[in-house]
């Protein structure tokens, strides 16, 4: 019998190389779109940034932390359905009435968290993981605490997914913190419930500081920023992200 | 037309107004469990539109539908029961995310979806009552009034049927109603069998999980059950919600609003409650040794323990008795609770035994009026959750909680140097605990008393505390408070001989503009300040009672601009939604109201359409302004918000119905429509002006319902004949406009509603009652009957007319 390439394979080979060069220049060409939007989302948060100075002190966000919001594709951590809307400046939902925080406000806490290259940063509330994604260009190691069960294995997979090796998930209770690998250089707490727990602000090191931000969901407006000073004193600080100043007039 | 199908055909109505009704009040209970308050309500004021629509589809195709009349009468009652279950259940499936709008208007085509479904039920219903009136024109009267009746008997066994069973599972009942209108009907015997097998069916066969609200996920309840560990423990429903207990050991609740930063106390073991899936309150273990309950000194709330010692306190709203540990833990000699829902308080009995607290069943307002006793510390704590108090969802529930009657109602129970303590959600900026403060100056000023002198204001990290204190507070007091605040990190707003160097040091804000706020309100600029500051914080009234509307058109375009930084997310989206549902509902009930003219005119030339149109929007809009604003007077004037609107609602619609059966007898006089009206306007008057009375007349709430009735019936009673003597009249004139009238009062109705709302905040109820008052007027005026002898004209083709019913 003479021997003949199996015509299945030779008739459907082309094709399949076909589809899969369509497939990915068309990931290619949404890679691209998205690197696009991201840069125009940047100059949106650039801009908040300018007009929010009087709030929160800073006139521009640094290079390093608008470096960090470009390098973490945004579009993979908020559902498939809001997919196309991941760089806009808003806050969106990632299911079990959990929401992805609005650009503008991951960069803010991320800027009043002061981090540098070697800190440990500890996160109360992972949600999608985007925040965590963020703080981990920016330092060394990010330590993140989730209570919902699937919002836990969807964040830890997507980011092993992604390549973060410097960031761990558990699932639990965030109130007792992660003392293991403490104390921490800065923390975020985005699920504060009733209050702040003691514990978190234990786990602070003097001079860190901790990011609560508080507000019905999809409706983050007041940031509270927890300063620890060398000695171990505690100041807060309400910072409202929105430049907007209620008494009209200059009194 | 037989004396006896006629009586059947209004038994019918009636039963289908029943269950249309029924099924409004269910939907409302189910919407707002599923769903927050605004959004339920922009929801059923759209779905009501089906009304209005079944008058277009009438108007346009009826005459078509009249020729096979029985049949097409049975199949849209039948369609009636079919949509209820189906449409809910489709419905509530929609991933429709109110808070979502103010980012992404795409929202608005799932909210498109939602009220189309739910407004199909009433569509079927309103096709079933235009039918019959095109069928028995000479009966319209007698059909109006069993529609009246009907529909009250309606409201007042959906309210009934709340107490037993759920929302949802009382919903598999009303379908009952449209299969029995039904079968009251001549109808095939195909037809006869079928439905019998259908009501069975849809009583029993649909799935529970079908009908099950499933509720939004942003709300408190689910998001709670996503934790790990979280139990639901139990369920209650009754008509003022549905409380819902969850449990959770592996991570405890932790629910102290209010907390100082500074506190270390872990807290004992807790048990969630919610009321409709959020409003979270919490029910504390008390066994514990009493170091546990330290943490109850570590709120804002604790102040005023500060500053009295052993006090009889009155907790108004005891939720879930958070307030009456602090009061035990605090020593107090006396401990009185008011709940107005039962179900909650069966809870706190349960758990509370302590000889010195007492638990008092009934509205705060109610129950402050009555009562006796003096205190030395009144508490209101914050009734709302944190969530929805942020997201402005509650800006247009009335509260009858934070008006400037209510704080003076609270302030004549205190003892000489007692404290009314009124805590709320600290916001940035401040909203809630300025106008509370303007409101407080504005009660102190009432009474003739320097409110600077009487008041304190404190605030923490999540809230802020008002003292009104019965007596001007001492050196001494001054000096606790700065002590109890210096120790818990919180910051003072106001005290008399306050320092601009002591605000704003603990927790910092951008500015201290409570403390701002609270030195204009006191100063002579308080009026120029209350016009400038961003937002509303003028304080409520029982006439205005929009305590949480704090929207300013003004702001609008500023908070567009800063919308990149969620500027949009510091107006209350409850406002807005009401002035959206507006916008939307109105063009599209006149492009409705005015669509079918045209087919119209090809069936009848009539020279008074606009006229006759004009009458049936001035008489629905009028009619619902009445209710709507006798509903909230007269629900304070009882005591009881719940008893008082089913009493206002069933007797405005069974006495309308009487007044509608009397109006058969006198459809042919002439000047009746005068009398009525100028009897109604007189009413009216008398309502707005000097009524309700004071509610001190009578001590019993079961009196104050009966001089309700009392006094809404004559009223009601005229109320009831414009509408059917204007249908009858055009069942003589132009028989073809019958179900486009109809429609006009469906569409009327529904603007009304929202129009009253909408009055209400800016001006009042009392004007609400003065414009429709003006607009009866207008209607009279507006179609007038000719001389004499054209009455007598319009009888004669009355009868002429009357050809295949008569």
């Amino acid at each position: 019998m003479p021997k003949r390439p199996p015509p299945v394979i030779a008739r459907t080979l082309p094709r399949v190389l076909f589809i899969a060069c369509a497939c990915l220049s068309i990931a290619a060409a949404d890679e691209a779109r998205y690197a696009v939007e991201r840069k125009a989302l940047l100059a949106d948060i650039q801009r908040d940034a300018a007009m929010t100075a009087d709030a929160t002190g800073r006139a521009r966000f640094s290079a390093r932390v608008m470096g960090a919001m470009d390098a973490v594709p945004r579009h993979h951590f908020v559902a498939a359905r809001y997919a196309n809307r991941a760089y806009a400046n808003r806050p969106l939902p990632i299911g079990h009435g959990q929401t992805i925080s609005q650009p503008y406000i991951v960069a803010l806490m991320s800027e009043l968290l002061e981090a540098q290259a070697d800190d440990v940063i500890l996160e109360i509330g992972t949600g999608s993981g985007y925040q965590a994604a963020v703080l981990a260009e920016l330092v060394a190691r990010v330590y993140t605490i989730e209570i919902v069960a699937p919002l836990a294995e969807r964040a830890t997979a997507l980011l092993a997914e992604l390549g973060y090796r410097n960031i761990e998930v558990k699932l639990g209770d965030g109130y007792y913190g992660w003392p293991e690998h403490g104390p921490y250089d800065g923390i975020i707490v985005t699920a504060a419930a009733g209050s702040i727990p003691p514990p978190l602000v234990q786990q602070l090191k003097p001079g860190g500081h901790m990011v609560i931000p508080v507000g019905a969901p999809l409706h983050t407006q007041d940031l509270i920023l927890l300063r620890k000073d060398p000695r171990g004193r505690v100041t807060t600080t309400s910072i409202l992200p929105v430049a907007f100043v209620p008494l009209t007039g200059e009194r | 037309m037989t004396r006896r199908e006629a009586a059947l055909l209004s038994l019918s109505i009636g039963l289908l107004a029943g269950g249309a009704l029924a099924y409004q009040v269910l939907l409302f209970r189910l919407l707002a469990i599923i769903q927050w308050h605004p959004f339920a309500a922009m929801i059923i004021s759209l779905a009501l539109l089906g009304h209005g629509a079944a008058g277009t589809a009438l108007a346009i195709g009826g005459r078509r539908l009249l020729t096979r009349f029985p049949v097409t009468y049975a199949t849209s009652a039948m369609l009636f029961a079919v949509s209820i279950p189906l449409c809910w259940s489709g419905a509530q499936r929609l991933p429709f995310n109110g808070l979502e709008l103010v980012w992404s208007p795409a929202a608005l085509g799932w909210l498109a979806g939602l009220f189309v479904l739910l407004a199909l039920p009433f569509f079927f219903a309103a096709c079933c009552f235009g039918l019959a009136f095109m069928h028995a024109r000479t009966r319209i009267p007698v059909l109006y009034a069993a529609d009246l009746l009907g529909a009250g008997l309606g409201a007042a066994l959906a309210t009934a049927l709340l107490f037993l069973l759920t929302p949802d599972a009382a919903l598999r009942v009303v379908p009952l109603f449209g299969v029995a209108a039904a079968l009251l009907l001549p109808a095939p015997l195909s037809v006869r069998l079928a439905l019998p097998a259908l009501a069975v069916m849809l009583a029993l066969l649909i799935p529970p999980a079908w009908l099950a609200p499933r509720i939004t996920e942003f709300k408190g309840l689910p998001r709670t059950l996503q934790v790990m560990g979280s139990t639901v423990e139990a369920e209650y429903s009754s008509p003022y919600g549905l409380l819902t207990v969850v449990r959770n050991d592996a991570i405890p609740f932790r629910h102290a609003p209010g907390r100082s930063l500074t506190a270390t106390i872990e807290l004992p073991p807790q048990l969630a409650v919610f009321t409709d899936g959020d409003a979270m309150t919490a029910i504390t273990d008390h066994d514990g040794p009493r170091e546990t309950f330290a943490y109850l000194d570590e709120t804002t709330s604790a102040l005023p323990y500060h500053l009295t010692a052993q006090p009889r306190v009155l907790v108004l709203g005891a939720g879930g008795g958070a307030e009456l540990l602090q009061a035990l833990y605090h020593d107090a000699r006396e401990i009185h609770a008011v709940e107005l829902n039962p179900m909650m308080l069966a809870l706190l009995r349960a758990r509370f035994h302590a000889p010195r607290v007492q638990l008092h069943l009934g509205d705060v307002r109610g129950f402050v009026r009555t009562d006796q006793r003096h205190y030395e510390l009144i508490q209101l704590a914050p009734l709302d959750s944190y969530g929805g108090s942020g997201a402005g969802v509650l800006a247009l529930a009335e509260s009858y909680l934070y008006t400037v009657e209510a704080l003076a109602d609270f302030h004549a129970r205190l003892a000489p140097g007692g404290y009314l303590a009124l805590t709320h959600w600290e916001k940035q900026p401040p909203r809630e605990g300025l106008k509370l403060f303007a409101t407080a100056v504005k009660m102190l000023r009432a009474l003739g008393v320097d409110p600077a002198s009487q008041l304190a204001l404190i605030r923490g990290w999540q809230t802020s505390t008002l003292l009104i204190k019965r007596g001007a507070l001492t050196p001494g007091d001054i000096e606790r408070l700065r002590a109890f605040c210096e120790s818990r990190g919180f910051d003072p707003a106001w005290f008399p001989g306050i320092l601009p160097e002591e605000v704003n040091l603990k927790h910092r804000v951008q500015r201290p503009w409570l403390h701002e706020g609270a030195v204009a309100l006191l100063g002579s600029g308080a009026g120029q300040f209350l016009a400038d500051y961003k937002f509303h914080i003028a304080p409520a009234t029982d006439d205005r009672p929009y305590f949480f509307h704090f929207f300013r058109w003004d702001l609008l375009p500023e908070l567009i601009a800063l919308r990149g930084q969620g500027g949009l997310t510091l107006l209350d989206t409850g406002y807005l939604v009401l002035v959206g549902t507006l916008a939307f509902a109105a063009p599209l009930s006149l492009l409705l109201i005015l669509v079918p003219l045209t087919a119209l005119r090809r069936q009848q030339a009539y020279a008074a359409r606009t006229r006759s149109g004009a009458y049936f929007m001035a008489l629905g809009l009028a009619f619902l302004f009445v209710e709507v604003a006798c509903m909230q007077r007269y629900g304070l004037f009882v005591g009881h918000p719940l008893l008082a609107t089913v009493v206002v609602l069933v007797a405005f619609l069974v006495f309308a119905g009487a007044g509608s059966l009397v109006a058969t007898r006198i459809q042919h006089r002439a000047r009746a429509l005068p009398w009525m009206v100028v009897g109604i306007v007189i009413l009216l008057l008398i309502q707005a002006m000097a009524l309700p009375p004071a509610p001190g007349i009578l001590a019993s709430t079961a009196g104050r319902l009966g001089l309700t009735l009392v006094l809404i019936a004559p009223l009601a009673f005229l109320m009831g004949m414009p509408f059917p003597l204007g249908l009858s009249r055009l069942a003589g004139e132009a028989p073809a406009f019958i179900p486009w009238a109809w429609g006009i009062n469906g569409f009327a109705s529904v603007l009304s509603a929202l129009l009253a709302a909408l009055l209400a905040v800016h001006l009042g109820y009392r004007v609400v009652l003065l414009m429709a008052a003006g607009l009866y007027a207008s209607a009279a005026m507006i179609w007038p009957r000719r001389a004499t002898g054209a009455s007598g004209g319009a009888n004669r083709r009355d009868l002429s007319v009357q050809g295949p019913d008569g």
